[in-house]
């Protein structure tokens, strides 16, 4: 399913955190959404999902308007940055939560639930650990753990909020190129914030770069780094220089 | 252990150990232990009879129903308010915070005024409710209101900063996941914080049972009918009937112990709860 987003405007009292953002994410693709703190991309992440309203501006998702749709109901993944695991429950029971709240008519059975829980577990290596609490997994293990639980109830879009922010730098390259992999695997439209540009050149098809509320470039990362479009561009991107 | 508490010599620490510990024999477990001697002194058959006087029963039954009514509508009540508080902001919301901690910072004689200022005969509504038929001052509806004010805060207060620091991004998980609004409150929401809950449960209801200032104000001290236990002690011990006063607030004592063992109980589980909310 495609994300498209027209003319967001978002302000928080006096200070504009989205100032008339448009994107396009087509089916399949995984896009990141890189800018440095303060761009106003965790704001547009947040939007998509229908957590913030936009004071202007549309979120259409496979082409249908969205933006007045209840969280609930925009069938979105969406993975924390703080993972946001539910702390009183078992690792299985995070990801079984999704299901478990379908309406009695479409809820699968307790079976179905256990069948599918368990093959999520499988699908992001932590099968093992079912039983565990998240306050007993490592970051890297909690983050996939948010991971399955958001693609239990098999959203048509995922959103991913510094994915790998804060985890060391080891874990993190083995997480992103396992995110790559994966991705590459089921092909679900992904959009994920980022402010590291390494992270989003190496895992990304696209790369849509905000600056101050305002997207500043599109493009592959070939594309990004071939010709940056504004000086700003430039400077970001040679901050921490490529492949460092 | 207190960084420094090394420096203070053994002999020093016995001692302020001692001391400490003697005071609170003096004034907590002394008194404690004369209401129950004073209350048996006549041996058990007198204490059964004086706790079997149809007055004291009919004062066990009110307070018992107070408490019934007060505490339940006090969970819903806090609950509503940590999470309101807890969980959004609003202009307004730190004038909120402070307006839960009135009925702590009023006298509960003051606010038992308060509700015949306006229930009273002469009150406000006065004229109205007794058009109507109906009594709230100096009958039980009004020790109800009453013992609400004097015990709002109890659960409001454990529940706000708890929630506060929870912050709200299970609750947005859950929503993005599915979740209705009652499915997050009753999944999410309340089992985070159900032993805060309880805890402040307790103190409520200890509070509800014991409350004497406001109470006194509204109630008319019909014996019988509008007395509730600490208001019947009062006027058993008045009337110099110590024997059945001590053994009655015997009963009052015995409640405030139950609260006790569940507060600390209470307690005892929800540290526990905190430590596995760590690192999230």
């Amino acid at each position: 399913m495609s994300i498209e987003v027209r003319g967001i405007v978002k302000r928080f009292g006096s200070y504009t955190a989205l100032d008339g953002v448009s994107l396009e994410v087509v089916p399949g693709e995984l896009v990141a959404l890189l800018g440095p703190s303060g761009s106003g991309k965790t704001s547009l992440l947040r939007i998509i999902a229908g957590l913030e309203r936009p004071d202007a501006g549309t979120v259409h998702f496979h082409g249908e308007d969205a933006t007045a749709r209840d969280p609930k109901d925009r069938k979105v993944g969406f993975v924390f940055q703080h993972y946001a695991l539910f702390g009183r429950m078992t690792v299985f029971e995070n990801v079984a939560f999704g299901l478990r709240v379908k309406p009695r008519a479409i809820r699968p059975s307790e079976d179905r639930i256990r069948e599918k829980v368990e093959e999520l577990l499988h699908l992001v290596q932590l099968g093992w650990m079912q039983d565990r609490l998240p306050s007993e997994l490592s970051g890297g293990q909690r983050q996939r753990v948010a991971l399955a639980r958001a693609l239990a109830v098999e959203p048509k879009v995922l959103l991913l909020d510094e994915p790998f922010g804060s985890l060391d730098t080891k874990v993190r390259k083995e997480l992103r190129r396992w995110l790559r992999r994966l991705h590459d695997e089921i092909r679900l439209t992904s959009l994920f914030v980022t402010h590291d540009q390494e992270e989003a050149l190496e895992v990304a098809d696209r790369v849509v770069l905000l600056h101050q509320g305002k997207v500043e470039q599109v493009g592959t990362p070939e594309e990004i780094f071939r010709a940056p479009a504004s000086a700003f561009v430039s400077e970001f991107l040679e901050i921490r220089p490529a492949g460092g | 252990m207190i960084p420094g508490a090394r420096a203070v010599s053994p002999a020093a620490r016995w001692l302020l150990t001692g001391a400490a510990l003697a005071l609170v024999a003096l004034f907590l477990l002394v008194p404690l232990t004369a209401v129950f001697i004073e209350a048996f002194r006549g041996g058990a058959a007198a204490w059964a009879a004086a706790v079997r006087q149809p007055d004291a029963l009919a004062a066990l039954r009110l307070t018992l129903l107070v408490a019934v009514i007060v505490v339940p509508a006090n969970a819903l009540f806090g609950l509503a308010a940590g999470w309101a508080l807890g969980k959004f902001d609003f202009p307004g919301r730190s004038l909120l915070v402070t307006l839960i901690d009135l009925p702590f910072a009023v006298s509960p004689v003051v606010a038992g005024l308060v509700l015949v200022l306006l229930f009273g005969r002469t009150g406000l509504f006065g004229e109205w409710l007794a058009r109507n038929g109906l009594k709230i001052v100096f009958a039980p509806p009004g020790i109800v209101l009453a013992t609400l004010f004097v015990t709002f805060p109890f659960v409001a207060r454990e529940l706000i900063p708890l929630m506060r620091a929870s912050g709200s991004e299970e609750e947005e998980a859950a929503r993005v996941l599915g979740a209705g609004f009652f499915q997050t409150f009753f999944r999410v929401t309340l089992p985070n914080v159900k032993w805060a809950l309880l805890y402040g449960l307790v103190l409520c209801s200890a509070r509800a049972v014991g409350e004497f200032g406001a109470v006194s104000v509204v109630s008319g001290h019909i014996r019988g009918r509008t007395n509730t236990l600490p208001l019947e002690v009062e006027i058993l011990y008045n009337e110099y009937q110590t024997q059945a006063a001590f053994a009655v607030a015997s009963l009052l004592t015995g409640l405030a112990l139950v609260a006790l063992v569940a507060k600390a109980a209470a307690r005892r589980f929800s540290p526990a709860d905190a430590g596995k909310r760590e690192n999230r």
